[in-house]
């Protein structure tokens, strides 16, 4: 059975990493659920988070395959239980002078954000699991969303460990 | 010091003693230091051939093997041989011209993303915009060419880089964050390997390039005669154990032995050293090995479990897994040594009953097989073989006999056809006291032939053996099996045209041609007594020869046909 897993991946910042990943990623048909890139408080060293879903066997080929590339330094696998897991959403949702209310409730419930007000639309900006974005994804769609963006997951081990040591 | 100086004192700073390639714009800052480097470049007619010469080159020293282009299509034309490269792990490395960095990324003249391009084929490749990062990218490329499981890496470097001036430093050492193979296998892996040799009725050494790479072709005999067990060597490792000893049972896989691919088949064993459980040796995977644990020593650890799931991983340079595994072994069999009488006993029943061997035409026309026999015996297992791909191939991996490491050299993963020519001319560069021979087909050797010419004017006299059969042989082979003959494109009429003997005295060698079986030796006789300048033969041969024994793709290595609708009975077999 296949299941989705979160893999971090420390790369060198260097021009085509990216690339490179991704092309593995193709070449060899693993699916990439999300992908994020960001640096991280080493300005030669950034790191991506990368979900995908696949069954454990092909789990070990994947981090074997990507560990091959050389400007990949360290990949770790966060546990869902053992880390923390976020997406950011923007959604812009219509409102009307009746339901608008109706519609600050749901993002207060979600402790999401509105970061905009329009005439007839308000746009949301939430946090959160993949769970947590899909319910409040699920609760505002009656009242109609007029477009959507979403980050890919970015996470972090809880506790005192860090996921990688690096120079 | 210009980019362009600081690249070839980089070259000559890692040890480059040849290149293969040819000029264009980008790259033309850098042929200026070359006049007047102590490395030798020889101006191939094609960059194809610049590829496969430095693979050639490559495969018959062990050292990282050079090539050299200008950007664009100079580039592109080099995508063959990497991918080539990079499948059979032959480390070479590539230097690419670019456009100036600031015409990066504008469709200029002559402007090919070849870093994009080459990303999957290579396994690692560089854009260097700056004069400054020359030589730390060459050192970096060679490192990584030749290290780890090697393979192919290309540098791309933008002109303005190799026209401007940078102080020159050469790294003194190379450390990469991300790339550090593992060099020593775990010592609780080694015991595990040897307990389950030592339990082992039925083992057998499935042997793979590897070997070669690692330069572990001692330890490798060390390790059969302690074991006693059979040794099948696959496409990639033949030379690498003497076809000549006792327990060598010959190739598995597609056109193997019937009694390499059946001693897989029936094992409870497999020591795979530096191999990779390729499509064309296990036949249909779920079917592979049914009863068989395996061991799978390798350095690249993304080939463990890629495709046979395995029981003990030997992580590392082949070479110290073997030598670690010997004593462990030694220590094991005090314990218990198996009997392996029962299981040699069976295999070689497999070996006497279904020989390799072939008919000769009814119609008096030259048997390829035969041509190629003869070749081996009379030039004997010192010179050094290449071949193309296809039906040629295959009879020279069968029918020639290979008894020392480097001297068998070809396309096994990408099966590129065309190989044979510009890497032998590469590997006679290489090894310049040995007789190399490279056998090809008469569709192959019309895809790079034009490298004889370079091989004529630079002193470089390789011979060649043209298996002329006028057609694509495996091609046709398979049209005849799985196609009702319906032969769509597969005949080139090419008995005449070209005639390859006149081509080949064109391009300033000596052209010959055999058509009758009493001509074969006197023929290669000729061939082999001159030494001054290249020669081809064109060996006229029967078209409808066939490659036997033959695993069907796709199909299970129980169906193995030793013969047109001949497969072996298996019923006395219970192992």
């Amino acid at each position: 059975m296949s299941q989705k897993h979160t893999l971090s991946v420390l790369v060198e910042n260097s021009p085509g990493v990216l690339a490179r990943i991704s092309s593995l990623f193709s070449r060899r048909g693993y699916n990439i659920d999300s992908l994020a890139v960001g640096p991280t408080e080493n300005p030669d060293i950034s790191r991506m988070t990368i979900v995908i879903e696949v069954e454990g066997h092909a789990l070990e080929q994947v981090i074997a395959q990507l560990d091959k590339l050389i400007n990949v330094i360290s990949i770790t696998e966060l546990d869902p239980l053992t880390s923390v897991q976020r997406e950011l959403l923007l959604v812009k949702v219509t409102t009307t002078p009746e339901n608008r209310s109706q519609v600050l409730e749901t993002v207060q419930l979600f402790r999401a954000k509105v970061v905009d007000v329009a005439q007839d639309a308000v746009t949301i900006e939430a946090t959160g699991n993949a769970e947590k974005i899909q319910a409040l994804l699920r609760v505002l769609e009656p009242y109609g969303i007029k477009e959507l963006v979403q980050s890919g997951l970015v996470a972090m081990e809880r506790g005192l460990r860090i996921t990688e040591k690096f120079i | 010091m210009t980019g362009a100086k600081a690249l070839v004192q980089s070259l000559e700073r890692v040890g480059v003693d040849v290149m293969f390639g040819i000029p264009g714009g980008a790259i033309l800052p850098a042929y200026d230091p070359i006049f007047d480097s102590k490395i030798r470049h020889i101006l191939v007619r094609h960059e194809q051939g610049a590829g496969h010469a430095a693979t050639g080159y490559a495969q018959a020293t062990g050292r990282v093997g050079v090539c050299i282009a200008t950007s664009g299509p100079g580039a592109t034309n080099l995508v063959t041989p990497l991918a080539d490269a990079q499948m059979d792990s032959v480390p070479i490395v590539a230097i690419t011209g670019q456009v100036s960095s600031g015409a990066i990324g504008t469709d200029a003249f002559q402007e090919a993303d070849i870093r994009g391009i080459s990303m999957p084929i290579t396994k690692h490749n560089f854009l260097v915009t700056q004069a400054k990062d020359i030589p730390r990218a060459v050192a970096e490329a060679f490192h990584i060419a030749a290290t780890g499981r090697p393979g192919a890496v290309l540098i791309d470097i933008a002109k303005d880089a190799l026209q401007l001036s940078a102080p020159f430093e050469f790294p003194t050492s190379v450390t990469l964050a991300g790339y550090n193979p593992v060099l020593h296998p775990a010592a609780q892996a080694l015991r595990d390997a040897a307990a389950l040799i030592a339990q082992s009725n039925a083992p057998v050494l499935y042997v793979g390039g590897g070997v070669m790479k690692a330069s572990a072709c001692k330890e490798l005999m060390e390790l059969a005669e302690l074991t006693g067990a059979p040794v099948v060597t696959t496409l990639m490792a033949l030379g690498s154990f003497p076809d000549s000893h006792p327990q060598h049972l010959g190739m598995p896989g597609m056109h193997g032995t019937v009694a390499a691919v059946t001693a897989l088949q029936k094992s409870d064993l497999l020591i795979t050293l530096g191999a990779r459980f390729d499509d064309r040796v296990t036949g249909k995977l779920s079917t592979f090995a049914p009863g068989a644990k395996i061991i799978h020593a390798d350095i690249d650890p993304a080939e463990i479990g890629k495709n046979r799931k395995v029981d003990v991983a030997l992580l590392g340079d082949l070479k110290n897994s073997i030598i670690g595994l010997i004593p462990e072994l030694r220590a094991a069999y005090k314990k218990s040594k198996p009997d392996l009488t029962g299981w040699w006993k069976t295999v070689n029943e497999w070996r006497v009953q279904y020989p390799l061997g072939f008919d000769e035409p009814d119609d008096g026309s030259l048997s390829p097989q035969y041509v190629i026999q003869r070749l081996g015996q009379l030039v004997g297992p010192d010179a050094i073989y290449t071949a193309g791909v296809g039906q040629h191939q295959m009879w020279s991996s069968q029918f020639i006999n290979y008894e020392k490491p480097r001297t068998w050299l070809n396309s096994g993963g990408l099966g590129t056809m065309g190989y044979a020519v510009p890497a032998a001319m590469g590997a006679k560069v290489g090894a310049p006291d040995k007789v190399v021979w490279a056998i090809d087909g008469d569709g192959c050797f019309q895809m790079t032939n034009q490298e004889l010419v370079t091989c004529a004017l630079n002193d470089i006299p390789i011979k060649v053996a043209i298996i002329n059969n006028e057609s694509l042989g495996m091609v046709r082979q398979w049209q005849t099996l799985f196609y009702n003959q319906r032969y769509s494109n597969t005949e080139l009429h090419s008995k005449r045209i070209p005639d390859f003997a006149k081509l080949g005295e064109a391009m300033g060698c000596v052209g010959l041609r055999a058509e009758r079986k009493e001509d074969v030796d006197r023929i290669i006789n000729e061939a082999m007594a001159i030494n001054d300048r290249p020669v081809v033969v064109d060996f006229s041969v029967n078209r409808d020869a066939m490659v036997w024994p033959m695993v069907a793709a796709g199909a299970s290595n129980d169906l193995i046909t030793v013969a047109r609708s001949m497969a072996p009975v298996w019923d006395s077999q219970e192992l």
